[in-house]
């Protein structure tokens, strides 16, 4: 691998990614004057800033969930400048709101794409290709292991074993934020209109989804349900909740759990699911290559998750790239 | 081998044993021969192709995916059979050809040679997808992890065909897989396989550990519970076999017992080694080891580490079964057959005689035979029957040893553990205040304390090293071990025999962890 040299105007720091002239910090791990962040999660988008750029989806998220900032939107495509430099966001098909922030500085292109996925999603915009000169890419799923099959699939997977336990119910686990509503929407698409039951903890933003246009269908709290009603029903919750006290009121629930990570079986049976659904918010090995290849910037640098592997295809296939090394973000939850 | 693969899936995500013993015998009713039989001989550990090792999975994968990526994907998977089958590019046009039967996997893998085994495996793979590819491999290489043992699988093949276990195990290890007399006889299209004159396996009685119960000595008797390795004698007067607690036919490795031993008759006891290697328990283990891993065993090997079984219990005297009657009675027949064997190759093993339980407990404490790994307990009225049954049998082992050590290095585990920092490398304080590293363990803690030892190591990570991490020398591991001995494996000089984390010592700081000097003082 060459040797890669870091901008002079955008510097990679444990804490985020600091872009000098603005005086700004895209998703910092620690509350800072100005920042600039990519989309709602937690390990992105931290409480305690003074001042915050996202897209208006990603502020009504934050202020569900810190409820403080009132924050500067700047919806996808829209600009702004701060300290000479262009600033633009641009969706990155993660979750609602997610984006990707394109910096230009004295002639020079710079995406960082926060997370983002290639494929088809019913609850947010999709990806776009940004041409820039450094593209800075996350690498949660950056193993040629990881290979999300069909989305199709993966929801047959759901409706299959529904069908074959009427007497029981499949409980889903699913993040709160993106993964909840998305697995709500796919069900969606794929026809199913039955009434799908909730975990108190994904209600509000399942209800924030849907003030913000994103249409769920016939939605209920498992805590109004009777217990006899949910049997060979579809109920969602967070990932916490599935070996927890709470789903001792389910009708024996059937564990499954819907992330890229359940494409490994042991990881799969560490969370004790008997149900793997493989689907992700984020771009698999496949696409992560693919979309460096479509992007073809001069050089890419590549943030949380398995950073090694993506820098050495990198390498493999001429491109000049190098690791940062982000702290916070061992482990994306997907 | 849909089913097949299918079956394998199911029974990694289920959790009850029940419902495992379910979806197995559903299997083994409904899949056709020799199918079945196959993947009952997977799933009790019984295939075996010499030829397809895990090398040949390794350098088929290598052919296809490149040296580093494929090293970061295992280590991150935590298995090489699984790393393949995900990391393994699909191939389009895959349904031409079609997926091929268990059958006709096992007939290829059975004969092909070391050389084209990982074109075998590949042009396999090619026909499949990635859970079938995953079950290939597992079926190629053995070790399905699929936390189903010989037993219940052999549980399931009785509850599938209404049978008994004990019944399935009694005739089992004079049968060959796919096991088709067996299957016909479940079904009820043949009479019960015939066994006579052959020398096979009967399952052993096993103890549960007594921890902190006390029992009457007027109704259990006490030996020694020896280190070496657990073997039943199966002698037909024209042949005779040696087989180890699972049920391995491990006669080859020691035809100095074997030929020594002429008599008819199922006798139970320990096999250990003479000489000077029995004074040193852990070289003594050592030197059973080095015998137990070899198909031919040279004389040089027969003089050095000479062989002897020290009898503990008689299942059968002749063709006369005595595992209804109380040990008391099988230990006085016991007796009187011992004295008819080659003295040199056999031995009785000796009843302890102690008052009562305290004294007994004295006795225990005051072994200092290095053979020795604590007290059997074996109530007098007890049958000799397969597996543990609560309250026969009671190991009572030695009290662990135990130091403090600094954790030094880390690595993920395998496994249920892929993923996490459970392998740990810890080390004691020398004179120039040094740490050198004596020991390596990776159990003893519960899930949440590996939660926290894993969350140190990312946190405490000064460098990296491939798969390894070196940690900030903060963390103190109360570590218990058996015994400790001297090698030259670490720099230390010492190595410890079954270490393993009994505390976590978040309390204690890390300075005032054990020396070398105090370990050396432990050596037996």
């Amino acid at each position: 691998m060459g040797m890669v040299k870091s901008s002079h105007w955008i510097e990679p720091h444990p804490h985020g990614i600091y872009v000098k002239p603005a005086d700004a910090w895209i998703d910092p791990s620690r509350a800072v004057s100005r920042a600039l962040v990519t989309h709602g999660h937690a390990d992105h988008a931290r409480g305690g800033h003074e001042k915050v750029w996202a897209t208006p989806e990603t502020l009504a998220i934050m202020n569900l969930r810190y409820g403080t900032n009132e924050g500067q939107p700047v919806p996808y495509g829209e600009g702004i400048e701060l300290g000479g430099v262009k600033i633009s966001y641009h969706s990155a098909g993660h979750v609602l709101g997610s984006a990707q922030i394109l910096m230009e500085y004295q002639g020079e292109r710079v995406v960082a794409t926060g997370d983002y996925k290639r494929r088809a999603d019913p609850t947010c915009a999709p990806f776009e290709v940004i041409p820039c000169d450094i593209f800075i890419t996350e690498a949660t799923f950056g193993l040629p292991v990881f290979k999300h099959p069909s989305t199709d699939v993966e929801i047959q997977k759901l409706l299959s074993a529904k069908k074959a336990h009427p007497e029981r119910c499949i409980l889903v686990g699913a993040y709160a934020l993106g993964k909840a509503q998305r697995v709500i929407g796919e069900l969606r698409a794929a026809g199913y209109n039955d009434t799908i039951y909730l975990h108190g903890a994904l209600e509000k933003m399942c209800k924030l989804y849907g003030e913000l246009g994103v249409d769920l269908g016939d939605i209920q709290p498992v805590m109004e349900t009777e217990k006899e009603v949910m049997r060979g029903q579809i109920i969602l919750a967070p990932p916490s909740a599935l070996n927890d006290r709470w789903s001792r009121r389910l009708p024996d629930p059937v564990t499954a759990m819907a992330s890229g990570w359940m494409r490994v079986r042991q990881r799969a049976r560490q969370r004790n699911v008997e149900l793997p659904i493989i689907m992700s918010d984020h771009a698999d090995w496949d696409e992560l290559t693919q979309t460096i290849k479509d992007v073809s910037p001069t050089e890419t640098w590549v943030t949380h998750g398995r950073e090694d592997a993506l820098v050495h295809w990198c390498a493999l296939n001429q491109i000049k790239a190098k690791a940062l090394e982000l702290v916070g973000r061992e482990e994306e939850d997907d | 081998m849909q089913d097949f693969s299918n079956l394998l899936d199911r029974l990694i995500y289920t959790r009850s044993r029940n419902d495992k013993l379910g979806l197995i015998s559903a299997y083994l009713k409904k899949a056709p021969d020799p199918d079945r039989g196959w993947v009952l001989a997977a799933l009790t550990g019984e295939l075996d192709f010499p030829t397809v090792k895990a090398s040949a999975v390794r350098n088929m994968a290598m052919e296809r995916v490149d040296e580093t990526l494929f090293r970061l994907s295992r280590d991150f998977v935590g298995d090489t059979a699984e790393t393949v089958a995900l990391i393994w590019s699909e191939q389009t046009d895959k349904s031409v050809v079609g997926i091929p039967t268990v059958g006709e996997i096992v007939d290829e893998l059975a004969s092909v040679t070391r050389a084209d085994a990982p074109i075998l495996l590949a042009n396999f793979m090619d026909r499949m997808g990635s859970n079938e590819r995953y079950a290939l491999l597992k079926l190629a290489t053995g070790g399905m992890r699929v936390g189903v043992s010989a037993r219940l699988a052999k549980k399931a093949f009785a509850q599938a065909f209404d049978m008994s276990v004990e019944d399935v195990e009694e005739v089992w290890h004079a049968l060959e897989p796919p096991y088709s007399e067996l299957f016909s006889w479940g079904e009820g299209q043949a009479d019960r396989p015939d066994l006579t004159g052959v020398p096979f396996f009967r399952p052993f009685m096993l103890a549960h550990p007594l921890e902190d119960r006390k029992v009457d000595l007027a109704d259990y008797a006490a030996e020694w519970k020896w280190d070496g390795i657990r073997i039943q004698i199966v002698g037909t007067g024209q042949e005779t076999r040696l087989f180890s607690r699972g049920g391995d036919d491990i006669t080859r490795s020691f035809p100095d017992v074997s030929k020594a031993f002429a008599a008819v008759g199922v006798l139970d006891g320990e096999l250990l080694v003479r000489g000077e290697y029995q004074g040193g328990e852990a070289a003594s283990f050592n030197a059973l080891q080095q015998r137990l891993g070899r198909k031919k065993v040279s004389a040089k090997m027969q003089n050095d580490y000479p062989a002897f079984v020290r009898l503990y219990d008689i299942l059968f005297d002749g063709e006369n079964d005595l595992r209804e009657r109380s040990w008391i009675d099988r230990r006085s027949t016991l007796e009187t057959f011992v004295p008819k064997l080659n003295t040199k190759r056999f031995d009785i093993s000796t009843i302890l005689d102690a008052r009562d339980f305290d004294h007994l407990s004295e006795i225990r404490d005051c072994a200092r035979d290095a053979a020795i790994e604590g007290v059997m307990l074996k109530r007098k009225d007890s049958p000799y029957i397969s597996g543990r049954k609560t309250g026969l049998w009671y190991k009572w082992k030695r009290d662990p040893l135990v130091a403090d050590c600094v954790m030094m290095y880390a690595q993920r585990g395998s496994g249920k553990r892929s993923s996490f920092y459970s392998d740990y490398t810890f080390g004691c304080w020398t004179e120039d205040g040094e740490l050198f590293p004596v020991g390596k363990a990776y159990s003893g803690f519960t899930d949440d304390e590996l939660r926290m030892l894993d969350r140190f190591v990312r946190q405490h990570t000064l460098n990296r090293f491939g798969p390894v991490r070196e940690v900030e020398k903060t963390m103190v591991l109360e570590v218990a071990f058996d015994s400790v001995h001297e090698s030259k494996r670490h720099k230390s000089g010492l190595a410890m025999r079954f270490p393993r984390i009994s505390r976590i010592r978040t309390d204690k700081p890390a300075e005032e962890a054990d020396r070398v000097e105090t370990l050396k003082k432990m050596i037996s």
